[in-house]
């Protein structure tokens, strides 16, 4: 079967997504995705080749859809395979746990397929993107063959072993290499030419697959119901079948070994062949072990390492057979975590694998002792040094079993001490750690960088980056390894001959010099020249340098940027510098690469950009200085403070956020953790990041107070508030305030609109969206973006003092107005979200509306990373200590989610009612009747409501009664709560749309926010069924041919659901009635919220503008549908409300401004007139509907229980 | 008696003296097909704005890298890798071939261009797509207080050498009235390698949005009216100059195209014509033109030219300041009497 090889094989560097995308594309027909972290890429690469036709290694090109969910997916699959075809897909975490029930199916009827995971963490008591084995490890039931890669190389090459495999032995395949840590790494790989991949895979096998496929020509019934008489013994049948597989694998590796070099057994010996104590582990943390294993053998102890590669179906004497006979002690690494088991799924293979074979194998050697733990959960850092400490755990008289390490566990004991000194890093590798911020296009020159050495030199090469979870200003630390030899260290470099610090201002923020190892290199992208840095440099990264003897080049990368046309844009110079300095190659062939990188990079998108990057590539080396060190003033003075919590922050926030926040979160120990994943909110105001350059500063004498710059305001950085004038006593000689203008509030009170300036991200909508302008210069408004610097200490007093004011009575004024409603406090602030965000707003303005009584139930996606993700929250609280109480369950069950806390409430509201009626004659009548006929629906009433509540609490302590006790448990459900379902349009018209349908038919009073962005924002934008007609997004890179799907119509329908559709940048008027009345209805409302989003390529401080043109364009037609109550007092004849104008322009000229639209016209013009075309017509259309359905009358039914 | 209607300019042969020139309808290929048809001598594709190509390039680059490498869960950025991005100057010239390929008339590409370096370059491409003569639309605004004319003017002339310098087409420079001395300028140009003058450019005059008070752009359509700025000076230059003149701004009819011949136009071209009355609209201007030519007796639209230039002219006078006198005085008569 194996033709001649023909091909040199090509040196590459790539992920390990790419290596394991590129031959599932190869060799499958049929490809069904959904984005999920950290497998998008695959699904990604595969539909960006598909859609430029690249062709799979039977000549066709394979057809890639993507689908509404995980579960979707794995449906298509399973039915293209059943239907014949090749078929595929990729997935990680909560995705593959969609995929199980499909996956049992696909098993049970024995078909051959391959899935490829990017192993990630199960949300347990938090969700994390990260990488460890707990997903996989909850697919062992399947019957799946489990096959794990350890590194980039593998994760190609195992990659087709599966493929072969699953073709031979018709039992389908997981094929799993942990994510970020494999997926995101690159490194220098042999690849596959596309001649190996078709020589391996055998078409006999193929066309056996088709053989089996369901055919009217030969039609067979499969996916039967079965009875106790016959389904234990079908059940059976199979194990023939799995019996076969090992081998089966056995033989794929080394045909694939025969053929290109590179070989692999299912369990792979490595160390001392006499070893007596060995570790037993699979994924990325081989190379860690391996490197510590060499390294301790190299002084002479026996110790070795069992690589698992076939972890299911599990071969016990495979495993036993690989360990050497003098094998004395063995330690099992497992990345996951079984609470409640005796151990993690791997150890207990193990010990079960001993105990069944050690004496047929090894005769009369006595069976070797195990001990398991777990290690490197969500990525943590798993290091040659840990591995140390476990084989040497195993020399202990009694190693501990059950044991962690990478952590303190000061609660339960379980975590090993090691020596974090250890280290196995080669001294022929170069090592460099480069800071930078997202936006400084750091790491997309690093993984050039990568590229260039590894295809210009007979270097290895190794990239890692590491990203930060906020959005806004984002840091991301890049780890590039080259050596002679492949590179196998899958940790975090901790010893660096080069590092490189691309913002000046993270000296002051973070340890930069914790990496770097003596007589290295130090470069920093410095504002000040050479001779005047050094006593910029805080006192404490002086003394650093001083002792750590580091060379110090200073190159001011933002001028150079400047000058050549590219501001804010570095990453080119500082790569120059960092070739210049490393030396890795000659110094004009680096430059020569470097521009040939350029020039691959941005050739496609035009001369202008490549040309001024070339520009800024030929003035770096003129920049570029040293700084010759002296021991003066070596940190003489005491260190700056990076980071100081105030003193009022609770203990919590002392003893623990302020750690995270710090970068420090490592050293926490277990005990500083809380058990169940609950924190406190209030918490993102203790997080100053400073980040933005320049911040809004109001001209009071030019403002209207019309409140537009607070509404919008994503990070509720900007404020109102309205005060007596006697508030003013003690302020700052620079706060600013001027007389209330309106009569709502009392003769004297004074207003300020304040900026928070260490909170602020510098996005300027504020400064946008205000319409004051000064008379005498008309660019000058109201507020007005300035350089920070020149006004930090002023606002940051201002804004002390301003926090101090108090907050507006609730009741004093309406509501339903917006510079009125920017007057109540906003519970959501300083979210770590986009600059700019167009979701945001909508949260505050909610948090303002309804704060103090609201459960958030939160679908995962971008509102639960920068509302939920560690170390702090935006959700907060106000004086009383009141506010949202938030949580995210999944990304598919949200509306159920709501739904059930609404469930909750009235249960226990219910149940309150009938305490309080058995206890009538503790409480009295009146009291009773209070409670119970309590009408909650304005600010006075609740607040009424909720005093008398409290009262209750208080006389209930006083009675001793079984029901008393009950009713002081409940009585807070006497008080109405807010339920808010609030999500992404990926979750609510796609993999959650299911469940908010039902939730929506229940009839219950639940809120339904969808911030809608059109496009998956969060996973990176891919195409959703809300992405609309003519949109370029992943997924749908030719535009996307059909028309976003009318959500509001679907729950118009229903009759009964309150449904409104805004823009707050439109009109936040109609925003803010939407919401109260949404609030207010007593049955399910959805509101679907126009959110502007960095995916749909925008200048972000235009993003009101465009939300504006999109409904004048009819694009997004304003409206509220109000379903027609019996008993509502405000009854409409005529539910349907448009609140938008006839469309007044086209389509075009709202699209034209976004890259989302616009970039269709360039890569596909005669596509995009079609495309633009048929939008045109989308809102032509919608518009004729609606504007009839505004003429309708609907009325719904009385329910008997009142409830709509 | 058969009528000649056939021009020379810029050395090209037309089989009539009606140009389109520069302006949306010209940037579709359908209607360049259909002013052949009508009758138009020649095309003059829209402007390739090197500006324009520059800051699309940027934008784009920019909007691509937003947010890519910044965070975990995106690291590769909000959009997909598309294939083509159509940047620069490849959608312009593969039209301008696709024009060159249609059509049987001369068709000429226009550039407008910010850099030295762009405009030489854009020129050749230009070139070699097919272009039959390259329309520089110079477009500068001086608003530097310490450029004097001097520099202005030197920055054109080394502009028309840098491009004559490198193609073998011939070269159109159109330009705007407001020079001091126009004739100086205009015999510079000539110098300098242009065979052609364009007269003249009409800068796009911004507005203010009382509305939002703002500066607003603003496009407005030519009327016959402002055809006296071009039949002036091409009437003065005629015969001084040794170039070709094309007139455009303000040539809506056949009485138009004929003042500007006589004054001495080799060529007339239409915009705001074409866009208000349509692609078909050059038929019945030049039915109207044969007819009176037909009627006056005259043979070919080379007799016609320049016989009414300020040479020729029999009250050549008219053409300098006393011109101004003579309306005044006729404006007022009336009244007086």
């Amino acid at each position: 079967m194996h033709s001649q090889r023909l091909s040199v094989p090509a040196r590459v560097i790539v992920d390990g997504n790419e290596a394991a995308a590129r031959i599932a594309y190869l060799t499958s027909e049929v490809i069904a995705i959904y984005p999920i972290t950290p497998a998008s890429p695959m699904g990604e690469s595969a539909d960006m080749w598909s859609d430029a036709g690249k062709r799979n290694i039977w000549d066709s090109v394979p057809q890639v859809i993507e689908m509404q969910s995980e579960g979707g997916a794995a449906g298509a699959v399973h039915g293209s395979l059943q239907a014949g075809a090749l078929t595929t897909t990729f997935t990680a975490s909560q995705g593959l746990l969609l995929m199980i029930p499909n996956m049992f199916k696909i098993a049970g009827e024995l078909t051959p397929t391959v899935f490829h995971v990017a192993a990630r963490t199960l949300a347990t008591h938090a969700l994390s993107i990260f990488g460890d084995h707990s997903d996989v490890m909850a697919a062992r039931s399947t019957g799946w063959a489990m096959l794990a890669s350890a590194s980039v190389q593998e994760a190609q090459d195992l990659a087709l072993v599966a493929q072969m495999a699953t073709l031979a032995s018709r039992v389908p395949f997981l094929h799993f290499f942990d994510g970020f840590r494999t997926s995101h790494e690159l490194n220098t790989i042999e690849q596959l030419a596309q001649d190996d991949v078709r020589a391996l895979i055998d078409d006999r096998l193929v066309h056996a697959h088709r053989e089996r496929a369901l055919n009217p020509a030969r039609p067979v019934l499969r996916g039967s119901a079965q009875n106790p008489d016959v389904f234990f013994q079908a059940r059976e049948a199979a194990n023939r079948y799995y019996d076969a597989v090992p081998a089966i694998v056995q033989t794929a590796m080394d045909q694939l070994a025969s053929r290109v070099g590179r070989s692999y057994r299912i369990f792979d010996f490595s160390g001392a062949p006499d070893a007596e104590r060995v570790l037993v582990a699979m994924g990325s943390s081989l190379g860690a072990i391996e490197e510590a294993v060499e390294a301790l053998c190299q002084r002479g102890e026996k110790v070795g390492l069992l690589k698992v590669r076939l972890y299911r179906p599990f071969d016990g004497r495979a495993l036993v057979s690989a360990l050497p006979p003098t094998t004395r002690s063995i330690a099992v690494l497992d990345r996951t975590k079984e609470p409640g088991s005796v151990g993690e799924p791997l150890y207990q293979d193990v010990v079960t694998a001993l105990m069944q074979g050690w004496g047929d194998v090894h005769g009369g050697s006595a069976l070797p002792r195990v001990i398991g733990g777990r290690y490197g959960l969500a990525s943590k850092e798993f290091t040659p040094a840990m591995a140390k400490r476990v084989l040497d755990e195993l020399a202990a008289a009694h190693p501990k079993n059950r044991f962690t390490i990478g952590i303190v566990d000061d609660v339960t004991g379980t975590s090993l001490k090691y020596d974090r000194e250890f280290s196995t890093e080669p001294s022929d590798v170069t090592r460099a750690v480069f800071y930078g911020l997202g936006s400084d296009g750091t790491v997309g020159a690093n993984k050039n960088s990568a590229k260039i050495i590894a295809e210009n030199t007979p270097l290895n090469a190794q990239g890692y980056f590491v990203y930060d979870s906020r959005k806004a200003g984002a840091t991301t630390v890049s780890h590039l390894r080259f050596g002679p030899r492949p590179i196998r260290s899958t940790y975090l470099i901790g010893s660096a001959s080069f590092v490189a610090c691309h913002q000046f201002n993270f000296l002051d923020r973070m340890n930069v010099l914790e990496y770097a190892a003596p007589g290295g290199t130090l470069l920093l992208n410095s504002p000040y020249p050479a001779a005047e840095v050094w006593n910029h440099i805080p006192p404490q990264v002086r003394r650093s340098i001083v002792d750590k003897r580091l060379r110090l080049f200073v190159i001011d990368g933002d001028r150079v940027a400047r000058d050549a046309g590219l501001a804010g844009r570095i990453n080119t110079i500082m790569q120059t510098c960092f070739f210049q300095l490393s030396q890795v190659l000659p110094p004009e062939q680096a430059i020569d690469q470097i521009k040939r990188a350029i020039e691959k990079t941005y050739e496609r998108r035009g001369a202008a950009i490549v040309n001024r990057n070339f520009a800024a590539v030929e003035a770096t080396l003129a920049a570029l200085k040293e700084v010759p060190l002296t021991t003066a003033g070596a940190g003489d003075e005491p260190d700056r403070a990076a980071f100081t919590l105030p003193a009022t922050a609770p203990d919590f926030v002392s003893r623990v956020t302020g750690l995270m926040i710090a970068g420090k979160g490592e050293l926490l120990p277990v005990s500083a953790l809380p058990v169940d994943g609950t924190f406190p909110t209030a918490t993102a105001k203790y997080e100053k990041r400073s980040i933005a350059r320049e911040i809004p500063i109001w001209d009071a004498d030019v403002c209207t107070q019309c409140g537009l710059c607070a509404i919008v305001c994503p990070h509720a950085a900007i404020r109102t508030k309205a005060y007596p004038a006697a508030a003013l006593a003690s302020a700052p000689a620079s706060f600013t305030a001027r007389d209330w203008r309106g009569k709502e509030l009392p003769a004297g009170t004074k207003l300020t609109v304040q900026v928070a300036p260490d909170d602020c991200t510098g996005c300027g909508v504020c400064v946008e969206v205000c319409p004051a302008r000064k008379k005498e210069v008309a660019r000058h408004k109201a507020i007005n973006m300035e350089p920070k610097l020149l006004h930090l200490d002023r606002e940051r007093a201002n804004f002390d003092f301003f926090l101090e004011l108090p907050a507006i009575e609730r009741s004093a004024v309406e509501h339903d107005q917006v510079r009125t409603s920017m007057l109540l406090e906003p519970l959501f602030e300083y979210s770590g979200a986009c600059a700019g965000c167009g979701e945001t707003p909508y949260l505050k303005l909610l948090t303002q509306l309804f704060g103090d009584r609201m459960l958030v139930a939160n679908a995962t996606g971008c509102s639960s990373i920068y509302g939920g993700n560690l170390p702090t929250t935006p959700w907060s609280t106000n004086a009383a200590g009141r506010g949202p109480a938030w949580s995210n369950s999944l990304f598919e069950d949200n509306a159920e989610f709501g739904l059930g806390m609404r469930l909750a409430l009235d249960q226990q509201r219910a149940l309150a009612l009938e305490l309080l009626a058995k206890l009538t004659s503790d409480l009295g009548e009146t009291v009773v009747r209070g409670l119970v006929d309590a009408a909650q629906r304005d600010e006075v009433q609740r607040s009424g409501q909720f005093e008398r509540v409290e009262r209750l609490k208080a006389t209930l302590a006083g009675i001793d009664k079984p029901e008393a006790r009950q009713l002081l448990a409940v009585a807070d459900a006497l008080v109405d709560r807010s339920v808010w379902i609030i999500g992404g349009d990926g979750w609510a018209y796609d993999i959650g749309f299911g469940g908010l349908d039902h939730v929506l038919a229940t009839g219950r009073n639940v809120n339904i926010l969808v911030l809608d962005t059109e496009v998956y924002s969060n996973t990176g934008g891919q195409a959703s069924k809300a992405t609309p007609r003519a949109a370029v997004a992943k997924f749908a890179s030719g535009g996307k041919p059909i028309g976003k799907k009318d959500l509001g119509m679907i729950a118009i329908a229903y009759g009964n659901v309150y449904v409104a559709q805004i823009a707050i940048g439109a009109q936040p008027k109609q925003t803010i009635r939407a919401l109260l009345e949404a609030e207010a209805y007593p049955g399910p409302s959805l509101i679907i919220a126009y959110s502007s989003c960095i995916a749909h390529g925008i200048e972000m401080s235009n993003s009101m503008a465009i939300q504006k043109k999109a409904v004048q364009a009819g694009y997004w037609p304003l409206f509220r549908f109000v379903p027609n109550l019996e008993g509502l007092e405000d009854g409409h004849a005529h539910p349907f409300h448009l609140d938008s104008r006839k469309p007044s322009m086209p389509f075009k000229d709202y699209a034209l401004e976004q890259a989302r639209f616009s970039v269709l016209t360039r890569s596909k013009p005669a596509h995009a007139q079609e495309l633009f075309a048929l939008a045109q017509r989308d809102i032509d259309e919608r518009w004729r509907y609606y504007e009839q359905l505004a003429g309708i009358e609907r009325s719904v039914p009385h329910s008997e229980q009142g409830e709509p | 008696m058969s009528i000649e209607l056939s021009t020379r300019y810029l050395g090209l042969s037309l089989k009539t003296p009606l140009v389109a020139s520069a302006s949306p309808v010209t940037g579709d290929l359908e209607a360049l097909a259909r002013l052949s048809e009508a009758g138009i001598g020649a095309v003059v594709l829209p402007s390739l704005f090197e500006e324009q190509i520059e800051h699309d390039e940027l934008q784009l680059a920019r909007l691509r890298d937003y947010g890519a490498e910044g965070f975990a869960e995106a690291p590769g950025g909000y959009f997909p890798e598309l294939d083509d991005y159509n940047v620069g100057p490849d959608a312009y010239l593969r039209n301008l071939e696709r024009a060159v390929q249609a059509l049987s008339i001369p068709v000429i590409a226009s550039l407008n261009g910010t850099s030295a370096g762009g405009w030489v370059k854009y020129a050749t491409s230009m070139q070699q797509a097919g272009a039959a003569a390259i329309e520089l639309n110079v477009y500068h605004v001086a608003t530097d207080p310490d450029a004097d004319a001097a520099a202005v003017e030197h920055r054109y002339l080394e502009l028309v050498r840098a491009v004559r310098s490198e193609v073998t087409v011939p070269l159109a420079v159109k330009i705007h009235p407001y020079f001091s001395s126009l004739p100086n300028m205009a015999k510079r140009l000539a110098q300098a390698g242009a065979e052609g003058l364009v007269l003249f450019n009409r800068f796009m005059q911004p507005d203010i949005d009382l509305a939002n008070l703002r500066v607003a752009p603003h496009v407005e359509l030519s009327t016959s009216v402002e055809l006296r700025l071009p039949l002036r000076w091409i009437a003065i230059l005629k015969g001084r100059v040794d170039v070709s003149f094309a007139a455009t701004t303000g040539v809506h009819d056949a009485a138009d195209v004929l003042k500007l011949l006589l004054a001495g136009a080799d060529v007339t071209m239409m915009a705001s014509a074409l866009l208000k009355r349509g692609v078909e609209h050059p038929r019945a201007v030049l039915a109207e033109l044969t007819s009176w030519m037909e009627l006056n007796e005259y043979a070919s639209v080379e007799e016609l030219k320049g016989s009414l230039s300020q040479i020729n002219a029999p009250n050549p006078e008219q053409f300098e300041r006393s011109q101004y006198m003579r309306a005044l005085v006729t404006y007022a008569s009336p009244r007086l009497g």
